[in-house]
């Protein structure tokens, strides 16, 4: 099972199940770290029809650890899609109604060019040979996915944490091209506490030996255990202390008592192991490093003179930003913040806190609340769109 | 909805001194009426600014820009004159600065609309006097140790205030205990008796 799973990831990387554009030589893509990534490629999905005036497209940009398969099955793990809960057919992101777009981000690993991608020069993986990729490149290349399907404007771009660091870049880099905007559970930099939680993750592979200073492909070696590590570790940041209370409290995992060794006495051990153990199946350990590099390089007041407000300077995209009470990767003092400067920047701004003990992976599940948000707000964007129901 | 429509009347009153397609800042916002009032009638480009997250949250769900803050804080995070109008409806008595709060909106709007319970309305009065207890009435229903209502001013107060802060009234209206405007020509003290409500158009 796990054997397979990895093999389809590996198959994923150059020849994804997905559609994948093509860069060639002509169309490089520029990166902030000053070198073009020539060629490059995207792979996405598509759901729904792009009507005649191009007016309908909402784009859908994933976590780190997420991929463009928002609503469908996933052709590694065999599970629904991400955000079938919230995309599909008669959802509240009706793909009858709406053309939803969402692409892997460059430097991932399930088809848009990352580095376990073949680097056409060696014939090899990149490794640690691809240039950093900073939230802005994601963002640039998607551009470009946008510009070969002739979308002037999107709809909407939405996307939790990670992908919320895109849609906010997408308002700032782009603001004529994005008519409505919803970052979900993110911030607009990458705190310090964050920066650790990822240096610890990074470290965890790093420490593999198998990881072989990033060129363990090149070996037909994977640093699983430290990737595992470094599971563990992020996905107790995505809970919160009550949820990991109400689930698992102290309870003991298939014993009657303690064992008095190492083994995984309770619940919450074997469940940790468990997500460790089936990432390592589905994510390249480097494309891991990459990613959460770039998050911690985000910071958008920064690339703004230092005034977050600048960035969206004059802007005329409808907001709604959306936090979760018992998140404490992007607590809500940072969406608060993000809302303050686009209230100085005199934009459309709508700001919604969510009462859930469920931590920063709320905005995958089933929230009511959140659903009635993004409802809310997505009728009246396209009513202002002029989109008929 | 109806029910509150009817219950405030003081929303008509600002409503009709809101020319169409303005825009609007609604401060303490609710669950989102008088900004829904608003985009039916006027197709305002509004924003509200609500402290409850219950209806903060129900706002947005309607369709409404609405983000959670505090008017006693927050007001600061918004740009010079960046509305047309900074609309404050029955909120200003339960703000801690009711005086920062109301030199904030004249700056944030070309004009302030503000609208208060009144009082010095002959039934507060009279509670007080006769009776020697703090007035609870039909519109002001807390009892004084658990009302948010803690800076209660009159129409005579708010005239006073509004000259400190060197703001014009362009437009006031009083309110009778039946939701009736009262006669324009009638004098202040007559107001400041007989007016339950009263709502204000500022500017500075």
């Amino acid at each position: 099972m796990a054997a397979q799973r990895a093999a389809r990831t590996k198959d994923e990387v150059d020849h994804p199940s997905s559609p994948v554009l093509q860069f060639g030589p002509d169309k490089p893509l520029k990166l902030d770290a000053g070198t073009l990534l020539s060629p490059f490629q995207i792979a996405y999905q598509t759901y729904g029809t792009l009507n005649d005036a191009r007016s309908n497209a909402i784009l859908v940009c994933h976590a780190l650890t997420g991929d463009q398969h928002v609503a469908n099955t996933n052709p590694v793990t065999g599970k629904p899609g991400w955000w079938e809960v919230l995309i599909g057919p008669g959802k509240i992101i009706d793909t009858n109604r709406f053309f939803v777009i969402c692409s892997n981000v460059v430097g991932g690993c399930l088809g848009s060019t990352g580095p376990a991608s073949t680097n056409p020069v060696t014939g090899k993986p990149y490794g640690l040979d691809l240039p950093i990729i900073t939230i802005r490149d994601m963002v640039r290349a998607q551009a470009m996915l946008i510009d070969h399907f002739g979308i002037e404007k999107l709809f909407c771009v939405l996307g939790g944490s990670m992908g919320g660091m895109q849609v906010l870049e997408w308002a700032a880099s782009y603001p004529e091209r994005v008519f409505s905007a919803l970052p979900i559970a993110t911030g607009a930099r990458h705190s310090s506490q964050n920066i650790a939680f990822h240096e610890v993750g990074r470290q965890a592979v790093m420490a593999d030996p198998d990881w072989h200073g990033g060129k363990y492909l090149d070996f037909g070696k994977r640093p699983e255990k430290g990737l595992a590590v470094a599971r563990m570790a992020a996905h107790i940041t995505y809970l919160s202390e009550a949820a990991l209370h109400r689930k698992f409290g102290r309870n003991l995992q298939d014993r009657e008592a303690l064992t008095f060794g190492f083994d995984a006495d309770f619940q919450i051990e074997s469940y940790l192991r468990h997500q460790g153990m089936t990432f390592v199946d589905r994510f390249d350990a480097n494309s891991y490093l990459y990613l959460t590099r770039a998050m911690d390089y985000f910071d958008l007041a920064a690339d703004h003179g230092g005034r977050l407000a600048d960035a969206f300077a004059g802007t005329k995209t409808r907001f709604c930003l959306v936090s979760f009470t018992s998140d404490w990767l992007f607590p809500t003092e940072e969406s608060r913040s993000i809302v303050h400067a686009l209230n100085a920047a005199g934009a459309s701004v709508s700001f919604v806190e969510i009462e859930t003990d469920r931590g920063h992976d709320a905005f995958l599940l089933d929230e009511p609340e959140l659903f009635a948000a993004i409802n809310g707000f997505i009728a009246s964007a396209a009513r202002a769109r002029g989109l008929s129901l | 909805m109806s029910v509150n429509r009817a219950q405030r009347v003081d929303l008509e009153v600002v409503t009709d001194l809101i020319p169409a397609n303005s825009r609007v800042l609604d401060v303490g916002s609710g669950d989102g009426v008088l900004l829904e009032l608003l985009q039916e009638t006027k197709q305002v480009d509004g924003r509200g600014l609500e402290l409850s997250q219950r209806g903060v949250n129900e706002c947005v769900s309607r369709g409404l820009s609405v983000i959670q803050g505090d008017a006693d804080t927050d007001l600061k995070f918004y740009a010079d004159k960046g509305f047309d109008f900074v609309v404050l409806s029955q909120t200003l008595q339960a703000t801690r600065n009711p005086k920062i709060v109301l030199d904030e909106l004249l700056r944030i709007g070309n004009r302030a609309i503000v609208s208060f319970p009144n009082f010095g309305h002959w039934r507060v009065r009279f509670s007080l006097l006769i009776k020697g207890r703090m007035p609870v009435t039909k519109d002001l229903p807390y009892s004084w140790y658990d009302t948010p209502n803690i800076h209660f001013c009159t129409i005579r107060d708010f005239v006073n205030l509004c000259e400190e802060l060197g703001a014009t009234v362009e437009k006031a209206t009083a309110l009778d205990a039946n939701g009736q405007k009262i006669g324009l020509s009638m004098p202040w003290w007559f107001w400041n008796f007989f007016g339950q409500q009263a709502v204000f158009l500022l500017r500075r």
